[in-house]
């Protein structure tokens, strides 16, 4: 086995954030009843015709820039023909001839090290199918147009990749860069990234590729792994029993752990690409590229260096914020509304990633603003309130971006900074509690943590527990 | 024939907004027609009796009210071709693979009538998806000529220009891809305009060969052809290739005046395989016009005989994957005994389409097929940019070019279809027109010995509708 | 005639082109389909060599929509002309994967 290398390439579909489809004004929000998001034109419908979002093409010139790769200034949609019940059309309009990008790179780091660039060969736009569902009771398929028009953009890189830990870093890096533009969240369990796994086989050295296989139906990053392993078995069995690899379509099962051939005879396979004359050239302009270049955000290699130096913060500190640019945003506005960056960086990383967790959010759900989070942490760093009540109050804004200080106010949660009420307080809990007293004169260190909290108690959480600390240990 | 019915849409417009006649008057006058004469004719596929005659109420209360003065064709009674969707009115294509499809959306072509106050009497018939040139392709079987039913009326819009000539409407739409309009219009002895690709909206058109389809008025005369095309042409958001220029009113050019004009007369365009009778008529055309003060030259318009192939090739190609969209999934015609998802998707088509239809089907899918495509669609795309740089030498000289719409008069019923090439070569002179992309008018200049109309076509260099219009009227006015 | 078109291309293109011609039909079919290409075969006699393919006759480009919502939920009126629907969506013969 260990003679033969894996060849791998992806096509990657990613479908775009846009709030329209790509050839009409349906909606392309997620979960609607079947075909409530629907129109003549996304069903295919006779006389109906598209017109193309101009979104589309900025998301996927965005991508593009953002791989390396050149932008194709003049370029075209063709027809994609076949018969397939969730093709309304039996043509998908995509772009062969003329894709948007070409020849660019992606550069991946695996965990175990490995650094290199995975070239992408095109980058094109094309529309979504429909949905099938099998109906038992009538054996028959049911169709629901709503994905039907969904913008999608296709990557096909190179095969470049020689492993499965090389395809999740690639597509990890292409999921960050995707999302840092906006373009798309590209969440492979939820359909809106899709791994197609084109493999082959190869003796080492050998510089002809073998005859490829493409696998579809990959939910996880598990799956993914599992299919490239289980692929390659089976192609490496073959070739050893002198049979010959068949260039087919496979589905993997996951539960099965197997592959099993797709495509009948019926499908010819020959698509007749030809340019679809519904539609005008686009022709991009120097303006339009600078546009989108001028919105490309930092990335998050740039904010993994500049953080560290800039605000110090530990790599793994680091690492979390960046993982969604939204996150990353919200840290960087509330340090600019003046909040010490490590405690910032502490409220993103313990309660506010806590709170998403277990409400199954994400961080772009989150409702707080920067200044009422930068609000909070100047409370906690005045002692106005100590971090239990902070808590408290986050757990609130959380839910209402409600105003902190006004939120203390309201509620009476100020630490009472009477020095002298407190040390009255500590003196009648160490007259109440003389075994816990001299427990710790005893050398129980953690006797006082018993004081502390009856302190807390007594004076219903609103004191400083430094202070307390600090006013006991004074006394005994 | 009532008098009604004799007058020519702007004539009716006026007497209606005049309130000579009442728009319920007119919508009545002609339903009565179509009863008396549809069933020698079969211009129609479907009579919306009952709505025309309500939508005219309608109207008349407008026009009551002081509304639609702006309209000069509001009240006036329209027939349409039945591969432009109806809102809520059955659209064949004459296909039975469309035969109970009732859209739930309009051409914005027809919804621009309806706003101009059009009342809608039906649809007409047509060779099935626009493909063929004689009306005979239909599955509702074939429209004859009012100028002599036993031969065709030409096609595909042949029930639009039968309709039209026989007064079974005012005015008729058509749609023209390799000549449908103007074709027929010359057999059947009424004037009709294919527009620069783009003019009209395509948007409701069931398409055929979509960088050729335009839709078109098919009219008594200049006048009323103006003015309809006027009131459906427009840049449309929902079809991207519908131009993006300000709307314009081309009843402006309706002068009579072409002492600017400078016609171009291609010498290939007489040679053999033109009826003499035609290019007698055609040329005589060609005096009245030189006599009122055009400039008139014969001069060379090479490639007319590659327009043809090419045209096939692209049209096809086109209608391959136009047509695939008709599987008995999501609307008309299903098979009824099948066996599993491959088998409805061939039954269905092939119990559903026509012969034409299918043979067009097939050659477009072969010359798109893998190892052919550059062969064939490919080439043909390249020649047809050779089509439109001959025609744009040819513009850098004249204003219009002139010729016959067809080699021959309208053929006899039952003689055309045995010979598809054959048929296909009578599209020679309109053919190039689409492939250019230019406006193409056909007008009435004679009859035949056998009483069969014949028609002169004039051609303009693209977006020059005004000239084309000027020299169509001041023939008309002056013969 | 040059071009001859066997059984193989008919039932060929049958499967792209999703039709299912009779034995007769077939037969016109080769005949037709093999005139119809040496006809178009007289392209050929054409130098196209320098020649850009022109799918529109005059250059329109760069027409977009913008990314606003106009859609609204006409369920009823896709499904109108339905030959079977069920629960809001097209019944369709069983597909596979």
């Amino acid at each position: 086995m260990s003679d033969y290398e894996t060849v791998i390439g992806l096509e990657v579909h990613v479908e775009l954030a846009t709030k329209t489809k790509i050839f009409c004004g349906c909606s392309t929000e997620f979960g609607g009843e079947p075909n409530t998001h629907t129109c003549p034109v996304c069903t295919g419908m006779p006389g109906s015709l598209p017109v193309l979002n101009r979104q589309v093409l900025e998301y996927a010139i965005a991508v593009g820039l953002a791989t390396n790769c050149d932008i194709t200034r003049y370029c075209k949609f063709d027809r994609k023909n076949y018969f397939y019940p969730d093709n309304p059309q039996n043509y998908q309009i995509s772009q062969l001839y003329l894709p948007i990008c070409r020849n660019g790179h992606v550069d991946i780091k695996t965990e175990s090290g490995v650094e290199k660039a995975v070239r992408i060969h095109e980058i094109h736009m094309e529309e979504d199918a429909g949905k099938l569902i099998h109906d038992d009771w009538l054996d028959a398929s049911l169709v629901d147009y709503n994905r039907s028009g969904v913008p999608l953009i296709e990557i096909v890189s190179e095969p470049d990749m020689r492993s499965a830990e090389e395809v999740i870093a690639y597509l990890e890096k292409l999921r960050m860069t995707i999302s840092y533009l906006g373009a798309s969240d590209c969440k492979l369990q939820e359909g809106s990234m899709r791994a197609d796994v084109n493999l082959s086989v190869r003796k080492v050295g050998e510089n002809e590729f073998g005859t490829r296989t493409e696998m579809k139906n990959l939910n996880s990053f598990k799956a993914i792994a599992r299919a490239i392993a289980g692929e390659t078995e089976r192609q490496i069995d073959l070739i050893e029993s002198g049979e010959k690899v068949v260039q087919e379509t496979r589905r993997w099962d996951d539960d099965k752990e197997c592959s099993y051939a797709m495509r009948s005879k019926e499908d010819a396979q020959d698509y007749r690409y030809f340019p679809d004359p519904d539609l005008v050239p686009v022709s991009v302009s120097d303006e339009m590229l600078d546009e989108i270049r001028a919105r490309e955000p930092e990335f998050r290699e740039a904010k993994i260096v500049r953080y560290a130096e800039e605000f110090g913060l530990p790599e793994k500190d680091i690492l979390l914020i960046t993982e969604n640019k939204h996150l990353a945003d919200i840290f960087e506005e509330t340090v600019s509304c003046g909040a010490p960056a490590k405690k910032v960086s502490n409220w993103l990383m313990v309660e506010t990633m806590r709170l998403l967790k277990e409400n199954n959010l994400d961080p772009e759900d989150i409702r707080f603003s920067p200044a009422h989070l930068a609000s909070l942490i100047d409370l906690t760093e005045q002692r106005t309130v100590n971090s239990t009540v902070a808590k408290e109050v986050f757990e609130d804004m959380f839910k209402t971006d409600c105003d902190p200080v006004k939120y203390v106010e309201e509620h009476g949660l100020a630490t009472q900074n009477d020095e002298g009420a407190l040390r009255e307080t500590i003196q009648k809990v160490i007259a109440d509690n003389p075994q816990s007293v001299e427990d710790y004169h005893n050398g129980k260190e953690k006797a006082i943590g018993f004081l502390v909290g009856q302190t807390m108690k007594a004076m219903q959480g609103k004191c400083d527990p430094g202070s307390v600390n600090k006013i006991l240990k004074e006394l005994l | 024939m009532s008098y009604i019915t004799e007058l020519d849409a702007l004539s009716l417009g006026r007497a209606i907004a005049s309130g000579e006649i009442r728009t319920t008057e007119a919508t009545e006058e002609y339903l009565k027609s179509i009863e008396e004469q549809d069933g020698t004719y079969n211009c129609y596929v479907t009579v919306d009796g009952d709505r025309a005659m309500e939508a005219a109420k309608e109207i008349q209360a407008r026009i009551d009210k002081g509304e639609l003065s702006d309209s000069p064709l509001a009240g006036v009674p329209v027939a349409i071709k039945d591969n432009m969707c109806t809102e809520g009115l059955l659209t064949t294509c004459s296909s039975r693979i469309l035969y109970n499809f009732v859209p739930t959306y309009e051409s914005t072509a027809v919804r621009k009538l309806r706003n101009a106050g059009a009342v809608i009497l039906g649809k007409t018939n047509m060779d099935e998806f626009a493909m063929g040139s004689t009306t005979e392709t239909s599955y509702f079987g074939p429209t004859r000529n009012p100028a002599d039913p036993e031969h065709v009326p030409g096609g595909s819009s042949g029930g639009s220009a039968a309709a039209v000539a026989a007064g079974e409407c005012a005015y008729a739409l058509g749609s023209d891809t390799g000549g449908s309009i103007r074709q027929p219009a010359s057999y059947c002895g009424v004037v009709g305009i294919k527009p620069t690709y783009g003019t009209v909206s395509r948007y409701g058109l069931i398409a055929y060969g979509s960088s050729l389809d335009q839709i078109g008025p098919l009219t008594r005369n200049v006048s009323d052809a103006a003015a309809v095309l006027t009131a459906i042409s427009g840049h449309d958001d929902k079809d991207s290739t519908s131009v993006d220029m300000p709307a314009k009113d081309y009843t402006q050019a309706l002068k009579k005046d072409v002492k600017d004009i400078k016609i171009g007369i291609p010498k290939d365009y007489f040679g053999e395989g033109l009826d003499h009778e035609v290019a007698a008529s055609v040329r005589a055309a060609a005096d009245v016009l030189k006599a009122a003060g055009a400039t008139v030259e014969e001069f060379d318009l090479s490639l007319v005989n590659y327009a043809i192939p090419a045209y096939y090739t692209i049209a096809a190609a086109e209608a391959s994957s136009n047509l695939e969209r008709f599987d008995g999934i999501k609307y008309g015609y299903r098979t009824e005994d099948f066996a599993g998802l491959h088998n409805m998707y061939k039954k269905s088509r092939s119990e559903g389409f026509g012969a034409e239809v299918k043979r067009r089907i097939m050659l477009g899918s072969f010359v798109l097929s893998s190892g052919y495509y550059d062969a064939y669609y490919l080439k043909a795309l390249k020649v047809k940019a050779l089509i439109k740089k001959a025609f744009d030498d040819a513009f850098a000289k004249y204003d219009i070019i002139l010729g016959p719409v067809a080699p021959t008069t309208a053929p006899k019923l039952g003689e055309s279809l045995s010979d598809p090439i054959k048929m296909y070569l009578g599209d020679i002179y309109t053919i190039s027109v689409n492939l250019a992309g230019l406006p193409g008018i056909s007008v009435p200049c004679g009859t035949s010995t056998d009483g069969l109309p014949i028609g002169v076509q004039l051609l303009a260099d693209c977006f020059n509708e005004e000239k084309l219009l000027r020299t169509a009227f001041t023939y008309e006015q002056t013969k | 005639m040059a071009n001859i078109i066997s059984d193989e291309t008919i039932e060929y293109v049958g499967i792209l082109a999703k039709l299912e011609l009779s034995d007769e039909e077939k037969e016109a079919a080769k005949s037709d389909m093999g005139r119809m290409l040496d006809y178009i075969d007289m392209l050929g006699e054409l130098d196209t060599s320098d020649v850009e393919p022109m799918s529109h006759a005059f250059p329109v480009q760069n027409v977009f929509r913008e990314d606003v919502v106009t859609g609204t939920d006409i369920r009823d009126q896709i499904l109108a002309n339905a030959p079977e629907e069920k629960d809001g969506m097209f019944v369709v013969p069983k597909t596979f994967d």
